[in-house]
């Protein structure tokens, strides 16, 4: 007992952390565990941005920025206790890339009025402003990416699905179910056969699920799987020969960690994207010269330009860009949670945005709005070239099927207001 | 010298069968539930009760739970996971059936269904031990978990299969949903654990308690001095299986307030509450509180320390974190068998005798 309170003194020191009037952009990372490998390029590309603006342009207004780290190694329970850690330092928005923890930072960030961005993940019928007021996954969620998948699938099949079959595999958590309701709604309306099959955390075992793919043969096989899983997921279909045109992954399943373990057999896999691959871009020459060559990388400093990293570089432009226009909207360069969740609904991202930030064409222009959190639901479909091992977007930024997706976030967030006795908004 | 029995006399049968016969012993505890009950309360901040007290008072029930059915009636159980689960899923259900019953009838409902599925997954430990039992529950394990993410109706038809806790009360205070206070957090699942825990001493000095040690000792002799087998495993079964219900139910409407059956209660869960009644002692009570203490505080203090304090990478952390933490359960093993509740003991012996060597 005696030795419980002094470790509780001990923690009392450390949890009253100095509070520093900077921009604080926490990163929920995580670099262990079965899903390190996607987690690294991104919380690399999320600090590098920001240490770019800090070192170039001095912060953001004037204001230095801090990127406050928290490893939660995909675990919810970790989840906890870094955004209770992170939120008494002034943390503007919280970006957790895990689906399983923003479920639970739902419901906390409108009692703490501190704003969640889960950028194509998260609660899909979040983009429904009018419920959810403190969460955002613009710009595109992942009904947006089963429709546009769907889409690209019946393109190829020469405009029809009717009577193919579709099979979704699938992590089996709240990430990997959430496309599920789109994609029995499109089976209806496309008329192609669906089912789903789920693949357990960690995921490094897949025969028997490749076994069931080999003996039902679907036409086309949509995956949704996340770190080690990818891999295994890409090897295993190069190992039955399964048709890399006809397999595609979501955007979180179509890095270069995925493919480049299955070698030459991975040519051809697609993946979706909501924003542009490669390293040709401005921003990344500035990274290069005042992050990475001036030692201030925040990792090994060698994974820009890989399609997660840049995804990382993606949302720290998006929250920088949001924090501008709450600076600009309050006429003062220190901001609060709430100025930065007022600002996050007003945010529109054009072209000229975009170019500034070293980053043109990178992604889809879109417009956050009071009623739509979600932004345009634009995707791609990238494809892997093995030879060159490199991805590129062989379509260009699509609109998912709003007939078939707005039910279904109305109907989901609907759900969630009556559950938890939520008023509509926006009125 | 500081610690001692001597001038302690029992003059009436109810002193000499008290829970602390030693009347430091009892200070001791009185402060400890003195502190907890009237000082914590007043001083808890949202990062305290989130990250620390609230997962080490449910963990803490938890492992009084698997204590009774593995340290006190010698049944190996990797289940608790699944247990968990079940207490997690039918607070869930009964708190979105009838929203206007209060929340600590539902918690207390959630595991005596608990107990309910405890007992049917109890039965093979009629016929078999050891470690095929361990792999009976690993299969109720496994197949919970795989229950709670195939039925729909278990998470109410939810897109993504999550459940969320919506908001209760008890007397007027909101003791679940994001706009709870730290203190009510706290508390809720300190009347739980108190409760527990008092009980499960109770139980384990009495006539329950001595039937299981019995079977645990040796069953055979058990059954021949009179022990009925089949009462004594299904009753530590269904005790173990409602403590552990109780805490899967408030590690799900009050610490995380959402979850998912293979995410939050995986078999990570299982073996975690495993290593606590191990490290902490098998049975013995305060073991359960020293292992939960010791699973929960020792990774937040060493992160702290780590990256808060020395300002290192958190995945170097992170790793060795793991490292640490795995050397100190290997340590403990090797060193001390019985875990922290025979070292507490021993420090006892130390300090009755202290000064003196002998």
């Amino acid at each position: 007992m005696k030795l419980k309170i002094a470790t509780l003194a001990v923690g009392a020191v450390m949890a009253a952390a100095p509070v520093m009037a900077d921009l604080v952009f926490p990163s929920l990372s995580y670099r262990t565990g079965p899903f390190a490998a996607g987690g690294i390029p991104f919380a690399d590309g999320y600090s590098d941005y920001f240490t770019l603006l800090n070192e170039r342009d001095g912060g953001i207004g004037g204001e230095a920025i801090r990127v406050p780290e928290c490893e939660t190694a995909y675990n919810t329970e970790k989840g906890v206790e870094c955004y209770e850690a992170l939120k008494g330092e002034g943390a503007l928005v919280f970006q957790p890339l895990s689906t399983g923890i923003t479920y639970q930072l739902i419901p906390k960030s409108a009692a703490d009025d501190i704003p969640v961005h889960s950028m194509g993940y998260g609660r899909t019928s979040a983009k429904n402003g009018k419920v959810f007021s403190h969460v955002f996954n613009y710009p595109v969620n992942y009904w947006d990416g089963a429709s546009v998948g769907v889409n690209h699938f019946k393109e190829q099949a020469g405009g029809s699905l009717e009577g193919k079959k579709i099979t979704l595999l699938h992590f089996n958590g709240a990430y990997g179910k959430e496309p599920i309701p789109t994609l029995t709604k499109l089976a209806e309306v496309e008329g192609f056969d669906f089912n789903a099959i789920p693949i357990d955390y960690p995921g490094q075992e897949q025969k028997s699920q490749w076994l069931q793919i080999r003996r039902e043969r679907p036409d086309y096989v949509l995956f949704w799987g996340w770190g080690v899983m990818n891999q295994v997921a890409v090897q295993e279909a190069a190992n039955i020969r399964f048709n890399m045109e006809n397999f595609m992954g979501i955007w979180w399943s179509g890095s270069e960690n995925d493919v480049i373990p299955a070698g030459a057999g991975a040519n051809g896999y697609k993946a979706l994207q909501f924003h542009n691959v490669g390293s040709d871009f401005p921003v990344f020459a500035d990274i290069q010269k005042y992050v990475v060559d001036a030692g201030k990388a925040a990792g090994a400093g060698d994974q820009v330009g890989t399609v997660l990293y840049n995804r990382g570089v993606y949302a720290a432009f998006l929250a920088a860009e949001a924090a501008a226009t709450a600076q600009a909207a309050t006429g003062n360069s220190s901001i609060t949670a709430g100025d930065m969740r007022d600002a996050m609904e007003a945010l529109e991202i054009n072209e000229a945005k975009m170019a500034a930030a070293g980053l043109p064409g990178f992604g889809p222009t879109f417009t956050v709005t009071c009623e739509n959190h979600g932004g345009g639901g634009m995707a791609a479909v990238s494809q892997w070239d093995a030879a060159s091992q490199s991805w590129s977007l062989i379509s260009d930024f699509s609109a998912s099927d709003s007939s078939i997706v707005d039910p279904l976030i109305m109907a989901d967030s609907a759900a969630y207001a009556t559950e938890n006795n939520l008023p509509e908004r926006c009125n | 010298m500081i610690y001692r029995e001597s001038g302690d006399y029992s003059t009436t049968y109810a002193q000499d069968s008290q829970t602390f016969p030693i009347r430091f012993d009892r200070y001791r505890f009185y402060a400890v539930v003195f502190v907890a009950y009237c000082i914590i309360p007043f001083i808890i901040n949202d990062y305290w009760a989130s990250a620390i007290f609230v997962p080490f008072l449910i963990y803490a029930i938890a492992a009084i739970g698997l204590n009774i059915l593995t340290g006190f009636c010698g049944q190996v159980s990797l289940g608790t996971g699944g247990f968990m689960a079940v207490g997690g899923y039918s607070v869930y259900k009964l708190m979105t059936s009838f929203p206007d019953v209060n929340i600590a009838i539902h918690v207390l409902l959630a595991g005596l269904i608990t107990a309910g599925v405890g007992i049917l997954f109890g039965l093979p430990s009629l016929r078999i031990k050891g470690f095929y039992l361990a792999v009976a529950t690993l299969a109720a394990q496994f197949f919970l978990v795989w229950l709670f993410n195939r039925v729909p109706w278990f998470y109410n038809y939810s897109a993504s299969g999550m459940i969320n806790s919506p908001e209760r009360t008890i007397f007027g205070y909101i003791v679940t949903g994001p706009s709870t206070e730290a203190w009510a957090k706290y508390l809720i699942c300190l009347v739980f654990l108190t409760l527990c825990a008092v009980l499960a001493r109770n139980m384990t000095r009495g006539t329950l308690g001595r039937k299981w040690m019995a079977i645990r000792d040796m069953d055979i002799a058990a059954e021949i001095i009179g022990v009925d087998p089949l009462k004594a495993k299904l009753s530590a079964f269904a005790i173990s299986s409602f403590f552990i219900g109780i805490a899967g139910a408030l590690f799900f409407a009050v610490y995380l307030g959402a979850a998912e059956a293979g995410d939050s209660f995986g078999i990570t869960k299982s073996f975690l509450v495993l290593f606590m009644i191990i490290i902490g002692g098998l049975g013995s009570i305060f073991g359960s509180f020293a292992g939960a203490a010791f699973m929960v505080l020792m990774p937040v203090l060493l992160k702290n320390v780590l990256v808060g304090q020395l300002g290192w990478a958190t995945d170097l952390a992170a790793h060795l974190e793991f490292v640490i933490v795995g050397a100190l359960i290997i340590i403990f093993l090797i060193m001390e068998p019985h875990g922290l509740a025979q070292l507490w003991r021993l420090a006892k012996e130390k300090l009755r005798l202290w000064p003196f060597p002998h």
